[in-house]
């Protein structure tokens, strides 16, 4: 049963490969959205974490916690099943990205405000004896040398995103996982299915990884520059 | 709209999955606690022929969806209920997580502990199991106990092989009763009401061992 599963397999994974390939980047795409909502919503919180009022602070902790806490499996159905149930339907793929955006976004926040703590007072001491405002301030000296910081746990919390959004396939979006599994349903070639389908995201995992430590080099070369100059 | 009844109703249902939850949630994590363990002392054994193979496959097994590993269990090796294999699963999905944690916790260990343990000739097996190692877990119980945060709210992806989680249930009576605004939000209650005191008792332990 397993061999003819696997040689009818073969030549209908031949067939399947474009509509695989459009699978993968409907992952990608998800990934792209997802990763760029969780950055806005990790410096939009990161940030107002250290405000100096303590309402903003005891928002901003109460949000994030209530963003983690609740499970992003449980926040995408929210979305896809009981959001319409209040009157607003949302396509499949945009409660993808929302879910993914808000929850990494909430790990997000905390890897921001941490990397941000870590910058030496002294530095924007400095900046403030030179005069400059608080935009500045943050734009030209805290954030450039908090963004190596926050690089590292960035690329984990990216490729974690990626490993999340096979739970958009549940939700009928049309992705790498559903493509794989329509196959598998098709040819009974089921392990086979599911090993390339790891093989695939694993490929992308390691090139997201291999982007993020270029990234993180870059930025490091830049601070060196910026330091040696300065 | 928010309908009175339906909560009442579904909230023994998501509860009863809640039961379930839990236990994978501990099960699973004794799995990863022990095989994470067991794979950060092969990646040090100082064998590559051991090192090479395993952390390949751990870090095959770290950067793979495990939604996907799920499935692919699912039908590689049938027989086994699907909470068993949910929780190996999850639990050997982590144990990938955990073995970079001790591996952290070990390497932080003072190079003098080990110098002294030669000093006194300590067998090697006791070297690690009453120096080392209580140190370098002592060092790394935040992380561990974030990582078992973390696990719980992921748990529900073993609804995806059948197994009745909180989730599930949670799905299956929004779906007979036309009531998922209600299972859903309960559902999202119980992780928050669970989760967020787990973590901040974690700070507070993390708080304490800084000192």
């Amino acid at each position: 049963m397993t061999d003819s599963g696997t040689t009818a397999f073969l030549p209908a994974l031949g067939r399947a490969l474009p509509a695989i390939g459009e699978g993968l980047l409907v992952t990608l795409e998800a990934t792209a959205l997802g990763a760029a909502l969780a950055l806005l919503v990790a410096f939009a919180l990161g940030l107002a974490a250290r405000s100096r009022s303590r309402t903003v602070r005891g928002a901003v902790r109460v949000t994030v916690e209530f963003l983690r806490g609740t499970s992003l499996y449980v926040q995408l159905f929210w979305l896809f099943f009981a959001l319409p149930m209040l009157g607003f339907r949302l396509e499949p793929m945009a409660c993808g990205v929302l879910a993914l955006g808000l929850n990494y976004g909430a790990y997000g926040a905390e890897v921001v405000r941490g990397a941000v703590a870590a910058v030496p007072a002294a530095q924007t001491e400095a900046a403030v004896a030179l005069g400059m405002g608080p935009g500045l301030r943050l734009r030209r000296i805290v954030l450039p040398q908090a963004y190596v910081l926050m690089l590292p746990p960035f690329k984990n919390l990216l490729v974690q995103l990626l490993k999340s959004t096979p739970l958009l396939s549940l939700v009928t979006v049309a992705d790498l996982t559903f493509r794989i599994d329509q196959l598998r349903s098709a040819t009974g070639g089921t392990a086979a299915a599911y090993l390339l389908l790891l093989l695939v995201y694993f490929g992308v995992a390691v090139l997201l990884g291999a982007a993020m430590n270029a990234l993180e080099r870059r930025a490091k070369a830049r601070l060196g520059v910026t330091g040696g100059s300065a | 709209m928010w309908d009175m009844d339906a909560a009442r109703d579904a909230l023994p249902v998501v509860l009863s999955g809640f039961g379930v939850t839990l236990l994978a949630t501990v099960l699973g994590f004794a799995v990863a606690v022990v095989a994470g363990l067991a794979v950060a002392l092969l990646l040090r054994s100082g064998r590559r022929w051991i090192a090479l193979p395993v952390g390949g496959l751990a870090a095959f097994v770290r950067s793979t969806p495990v939604m996907v590993q799920l499935f692919a269990a699912w039908v590689l090796v049938p027989g086994l209920d699907p909470l068993t294999l949910g929780v190996l699963v999850l639990g050997l999905h982590y144990a990938t997580y955990l073995s970079e944690v001790y591996r952290a916790g070990i390497d932080a260990v003072p190079k003098g502990q080990w110098e002294a343990c030669t000093a006194l000739s300590l067998p090697r097996r006791r070297t690690w199991r009453a120096v080392v190692l209580p140190q370098a877990v002592r060092k790394v119980l935040p992380a561990l106990g974030n990582y078992a945060v973390s696990m719980f709210k992921e748990t529900p992806f073993l609804s995806v092989i059948t197994v009745n989680e909180m989730v599930h249930e949670a799905s299956a009576f929004g779906s007979t009763r036309f009531a998922y605004l209600e299972s859903f939000t309960l559902a999202a209650a119980v992780f928050l009401l669970a989760s967020w005191p787990t973590s901040l008792l974690v700070r507070r332990l993390e708080a304490r061992l800084a000192h």
